[in-house]
């Protein structure tokens, strides 16, 4: 039996989106697995960060990241963060890379999440980013939004961004 | 759909254990995969990942650690496995993931790399790379750790990666 299976899947189309939402998350499988490729309309930036919400929920968030740039490195805490977004100072066509890991997201524990997120912006600039994220909060997860922080700028995600969830049963 | 990602075995404790073993293997797959969620007795442990019983000073790595405001990296030998994390948690409100990635574990003429990363948002995260200086393949894996047990309600899941 297979056990990595494709749950849905969203592109944004023209116009760009605010959110990419999965809703009535089926409670079958032991973890979540998203994959995302993201880039936002924040203007003044070459990168955003992404963040998450757990059944519309957009409370009781924590992380801790790692990063490097290749030129500088260092780590930061920030409540929903869920990876990054390219913006608009980067190379046209350019998308962030990016795998959220949700563990157990039925249980009654608090919620746990993996994040590994990248970009390369054709030799200028790019950012690894790995760390962890906890939503306090002991309700089985049944939707998942991404959005961008639009507190530095920018409103939407733009046309071609993907993500897609995916649902994985351990034996 | 092609089947190349298995679930091969998975435990969930239901009381508290010392160490949790994966045994007999299948060598019929290309890479492996664990997902770790484990609750410790005590916080502050670290986490080991030990091969086919061998408790000997044959592990070798490094780990790049943050912790929301300072990146360290170090390198490390540690008798009796690959340092996979380094801050267990004591209770059920912070539990890690651990993704442990195994990749060629089941060939003969190489040494064995164990890519992990530990994430305990609470603390910190870590990234790491151990080698088990061994060419045997890989049969069993042992996860324990330094100073702390497991919890009831710790699981481990195994899955097999299999090339086209």
């Amino acid at each position: 039996m297979a056990t990595f299976i494709k749950i849905a899947s969203v592109e944004v189309g023209s116009g760009g989106a605010a959110t990419i939402d999965f809703t009535s998350i089926p409670q079958d499988y032991t973890d979540l697995v998203i994959l995302a490729s993201l880039r936002d309309d924040r203007a003044a930036a070459y990168a955003n960060s992404t963040f998450i919400s757990f059944n519309g929920n957009t409370a009781n968030f924590s992380s801790r990241v790692a990063y490097g740039s290749g030129t500088v490195s260092g780590s930061f805490s920030l409540a929903r963060y869920a990876g990054t977004n390219v913006s608009e100072q980067a190379t046209a066509s350019i998308f962030s890379n990016s795998q959220l890991y949700i563990s157990n997201y039925t249980s009654s524990n608090y919620k746990s999440y993996s994040i590994e997120s990248v970009t390369e912006n054709n030799g200028s600039d790019g950012y690894q980013y790995f760390g962890a994220g906890l939503w306090s909060d002991t309700s089985a997860i049944t939707s998942i939004g991404l959005t961008l922080d639009t507190g530095s700028g920018g409103s939407v995600l733009k046309q071609y961004s993907t993500a897609t969830l995916y649902g994985i049963l351990k034996a | 759909m092609p089947k190349t990602y298995k679930a091969i075995a998975s435990q969930t404790l239901t009381g508290t254990e010392t160490s949790v073993t994966f045994s007999s293997i299948p060598q019929t797959y290309t890479d492996l995969v664990f997902i770790l969620n484990p609750i410790g007795t005590s916080s502050g442990a670290n986490y080991l990942a030990r091969f086919n019983s061998d408790t000997g000073a044959n592990y070798d790595g490094i780990r790049l650690t943050a912790n929301g405001s300072t990146v360290a990296s170090a390198r490390y030998t540690i008798t009796g496995g690959i340092q996979i994390h380094d801050y267990l948690i004591n209770g059920t409100s912070q539990v890690p993931v651990i993704i442990c990635q195994i990749m060629n574990y089941s060939n003969t003429t190489t040494y064995k790399q164990l890519y992990a990363r530990g994430n305990t948002a609470s603390n910190w995260v870590q990234s790491s790379v151990g080698v088990w200086k061994s060419t045997s393949a890989i049969t069993s894996v042992t996860f324990l750790s330094s100073s702390s047990n497991f919890q009831s309600g710790s699981s481990f899941s195994l899955y097999g990666i299999k090339a086209a």
